[in-house]
């Protein structure tokens, strides 16, 4: 086509890898998590795989404790954390208030860098002994297993800092940049999700940074702080630790429900329902998720206070959790309801983050999560929330959001093919495992009584089929960057300021800042066939 | 104790759900799950029906418009916050009650010590006796007070509905009341490496008037049983299987089958014989002279295992030689 876009701007590896451009950090960051969710994919097939059978299947005891902490380690800290912000919100943020680019590019930049850096530690992990401490690190097991909790845990210290400094961007960014006569209130949701995750990554990271680097000292100097043998207290490194992280599970989740309110909307045709009440539930779920982390310990040996006040502090973050997708459905209430790719993720999203929501409210209870705490009853539960929900919604903004940023549309037909594979592959890998841990099947377990088989080998094959779906859905999204048909400015209708930009956008993203308008009224958008997509008609 | 022995004890599966309600709390504990299931259900019900109602109502078609609704409803958010609220402080006050109770040992509960170290239990009874098992009485509340040796781990009885952790450098507590005369499953539930999932035992309650038959006769097992028979006693109650098999089968440790008397290289590149004294300083000091091609993990035992005890492992070990 030859016309001037931020992908042919300039051109040569170091005008990506020096960028100062939002959207080709976003782009770099995209490319790189998805080769860290690749490789945590690998890890977790092979979980499954040795999981087939009771006793050994294809590898020993300690190289599975390994593959389960790389499978967590990674996912979490390479992929999930930096996910939908770092890669698509880094992308869509500037161009969702109509700015040429985030706050402070340098600092954009420098926090892709340092990811960069910190996928090196873990890789040097996996060449230096590994890794079995869980991705929890739990003291004293690893200050005094002998695999490489050093080079993990420095690479997750530098990890925190990429998060900080997107998370500082933004909040600038949201602050500062946003257009004449655009209120918060006239923002759309996704950035209310990502202002609110933010105030979380630059208030809750360098805790975790601070105890990881306790950690490395305990460890490498043998000063005594969390390991008894030196003096030091275990449960202290379990409160720092989840002090961090989890308030960490909004970083991955408040994202995500940003991602939604925008596919309900758009795919509905319908102006968000009860835009305030969504907007305040992610700054409450941001503020109460600070002051709930004791959950996670309530058999730990921490006092029997502590334990009720925290269950009784973890239910109220389940009330701002509700609201949104109470909100969601009222949203798709009379609407026109389009069944498009973005959109099948949107409605798994509801499916599958219910029951991970509604599970939460068992393991919120203290009677009943005395039973189930590290069971797979709670691996099912986090991985419906995590994967059923963020992953769910960050490959409903990928598919959003890539004509945007390819300019290339892909193949309609294989989208919902494997969303339907991911939706039916998930469900199986993950409903016996709250069957198998509601009777009692401990998590992080190597070799498991016989009578799990039957439902250990269901999960496997669910794992099966959800590879499947998405190796189905690189090789479509690949396809379409060579063959795919060219994207319109506007493929599904949505009414923020990204879809007034060409495909893929310009490099200075608008040649005039456009006008504040309510990126919820889609009544001015109509379907121009020539154009392929939609077009605003006054 | 390994995998396959327990096998039969845990054949049991109970309701669809749940494991037997084997405990005092386990029914407690049940009917807050019931509660929790039915709310969850209704509301999960509620929300995809509704998903699914709309799909089909308004699903884009030819000649379907959205139509223009309230962009929002105070009153209507307003109750949808407030309803879901009074229900989880419901929930919460429900798992809270039960939980006072699973959380505060009755004061004439029966103690027992436990022990916790890589990768094996241990229960001590009140008379100085230490077995692999828990054994315990029917309609008694059993207090344990446990104490780890090396690194975090956690004490599960699924029947029970029993959790706790147990942590080097503290004490921690939990109690139940056992109620199904019969053998249920102990696993570790906080990873503590290799042997994780190995660190097994089980629960034995014993009918009425049992349990101190029971404990009366294993107590003086150093004076009844020959020495070679209280060795292998011991060999299993103090968990010398989860790393040293009998039968030659790779563990942890160096297998005890060609053990007594062989001459055995060490880590260092020297070798030694396998005799009276290298046994008894490896059991009391296992760091001094370690097994080459085997990790420095072994526990000690020192003032775990008296003399005589040694001395009856010892003659175990030589028994496994002549056989």
């Amino acid at each position: 086509m030859g016309t001037d876009n931020y992908l042919n701007h300039t051109r040569g590896i170091r005008s990506w890898l020096f960028t100062l451009d939002h959207k080709r950090v976003g782009v770099m960051y995209l490319g790189s998590i998805t080769f860290a969710f690749f490789l945590g994919g690998v890890f977790a097939l092979l979980v499954r795989t040795e999981l087939l059978t009771a006793r050994e299947t294809i590898v020993e005891a300690d190289t599975y404790n390994h593959l389960f902490t790389l499978h967590g380690a990674v996912m979490i800290f390479l992929f999930i954390i930096p996910g939908i912000p770092a890669a698509l919100g880094n992308f869509v943020l500037p161009l969702m208030l109509g700015a040429k680019d985030v706050a402070f590019p340098r600092l954009n930049l420098a926090s892709y860098h340092l990811w960069v850096i910190g996928c090196i530690f873990f890789v040097i992990t996996l060449h230096t002994g590994g890794l079995d401490t869980g991705w929890t690190f739990y003291t004293p097991y690893s200050t005094t297993t002998n695999t490489a909790v050093i080079a993990a845990t420095a690479g997750a210290f530098i990890l925190g800092f990429a998060s900080i400094f997107t998370g500082i961007n933004f909040i600038v960014t949201i602050h500062r940049l946003r257009p004449p006569g655009m209120g918060w209130f006239d923002m759309p949701l996704f950035l209310w999700s990502l202002y609110a995750t933010a105030v979380i990554q630059v208030l809750a990271t360098p805790v975790l940074g601070i105890t990881l680097l306790l950690l490395m000292v305990e460890r490498a100097l043998g000063v005594g702080i969390f390991d008894p043998a030196l003096g030091g207290d275990p449960v202290l490194f379990q409160h720092f630790f989840w002090f961090y992280s989890h308030p960490a599970v909004y970083i991955m989740i408040l994202p995500a429900m940003g991602i939604m309110s925008e596919l309900v909307s758009i795919f509905s045709r319908k102006h968000i329902f009860g835009y305030t009440f969504i907007a305040y539930s992610s700054i409450a779920i941001a503020l109460l998720g600070f002051l709930v982390w004791g959950h996670h310990m309530f058999v730990s040996g921490q006092s029997s206070l502590l334990t009720m006040i925290f269950s009784a502090l973890t239910f109220t973050v389940s009330i701002p959790s509700a609201i949104k997708v109470f909100n969601w459905l009222a949203t798709m209430y009379k609407g026109s309801i389009s069944l498009q790719t973005p959109m099948l993720y949107a409605l798994s999203f509801i499916f599958l983050f219910g029951i991970g929501g509604l599970t939460g409210l068992f393991l919120g209870a203290l009677a009943t999560d005395v039973h189930f705490h590290d069971t797979y009853f709670v691996v099912a539960h986090f991985h419906y929330v995590m994967f059923g929900g963020t992953a769910i919604a960050f490959f409903g903004g990928l598919h959003l959001w890539w004509p945007k940023i390819t300019g290339r549309m892909y193949s309609e037909f294989w989208g919902r093919i494997a969303a339907l594979m991911v939706f039916v592959g998930f469900n199986l890998t993950f409903l016996p495992q709250f069957l198998m841990g509601s009777h009692g099947m401990p998590r992080r377990y190597y070799n498991y009584l016989e009578q799990f088989t039957p439902l250990h080998q269901a999960s496997s094959v669910g794992a099966y089929i959800m590879a499947a779906g998405l190796f189905i859905m690189a090789g479509y999204l690949a396809y379409s960057l060579f063959k795919g048909p060219r994207a319109p400015r506007n493929p599904w209708g949505g009414g923020s300021f990204e879809w007034d930009t060409p495909s893929p956008p310009r490099h200075d993203n608008f040649a005039e800042p456009p006008a504040a308008r309510d990126p919820y009224d889609f009544d001015g958008l109509v379907r121009d066939e020539a154009e392929g997509g939609y077009v605003r008609r006054d | 104790m390994n995998l396959a022995a327990l096998m039969p004890l845990a054949q049991e599966m109970g309701s669809f759900w749940m494991p037997p309600k084997s405990s005092t709390v386990a029914p407690a504990v049940d009917a807050v799950f019931t509660l929790i299931f039915w709310i969850a259900a209704v509301f999960f019900v509620g929300i995809v029906g509704a998903m699914v109602v709309f799909l089909v109502r308004y699903r884009r078609r030819p000649g379907h418009e959205a139509q223009e609704t309230a962009s929002h409803n105070t009153a209507l958010e307003l109750t949808w916050s407030i309803i879901p609220l009074i229900l989880v402080v419901v929930i919460f006050y429900v798992g809270f009650k039960v939980y006072l109770d699973m959380a505060t040992p009755p004061a004439n509960a029966y103690e027992i010590q436990v022990h916790a170290q890589k990768w094996s239990w241990s229960f001590t009874y009140p008379n100085g006796y230490v077995d692999a098992d828990l054994h315990v009485p029917l309609d008694r509340p059993v207090k344990l007070v446990m104490q780890a040796d090396d690194v975090l781990h956690s004490f599960y009885v699924p029947a029970f509905r029993v959790k706790m952790d147990v942590v080097p450098g503290r004490y921690t507590t939990t109690w139940f009341q056992a109620t199904e005369p019969g053998e249920y499953v102990i696993f570790c539930t906080e990873y503590c490496g290799t042997g994780h999932s190995d660190m097994l035992a089980s629960v034995v309650v014993h009918e009425p008037g049992g349990f101190d038959v029971w404990l009366e006769a294993a107590a003086n097992f150093l004076e009844t049983l020959p020495p070679d028979e209280a060795g292998e006693k011991l060999y299993v109650a103090r968990g010398c299987p989860q790393c040293h098999s009998v039968d030659g089968s790779a563990g942890i440790g160096p297998t005890f089958q060609g053990l007594w008397g062989s001459t055995h290289a060490l880590a260092d590149g020297s070798s030694v014989t396998v005799e009276e004294n290298y046994v008894r300083e490896s059991i009391l000091d296992p760091q001094a002279q370690v097994s080459a091609g085997y990790e420095p993990v072994m526990p000690t035992y020192q003032g775990r295992l008296k003399d005589e005890e040694i001395t009856a492992i010892i003659a175990y070990m030589k028994k496994l030689q002549g056989q």
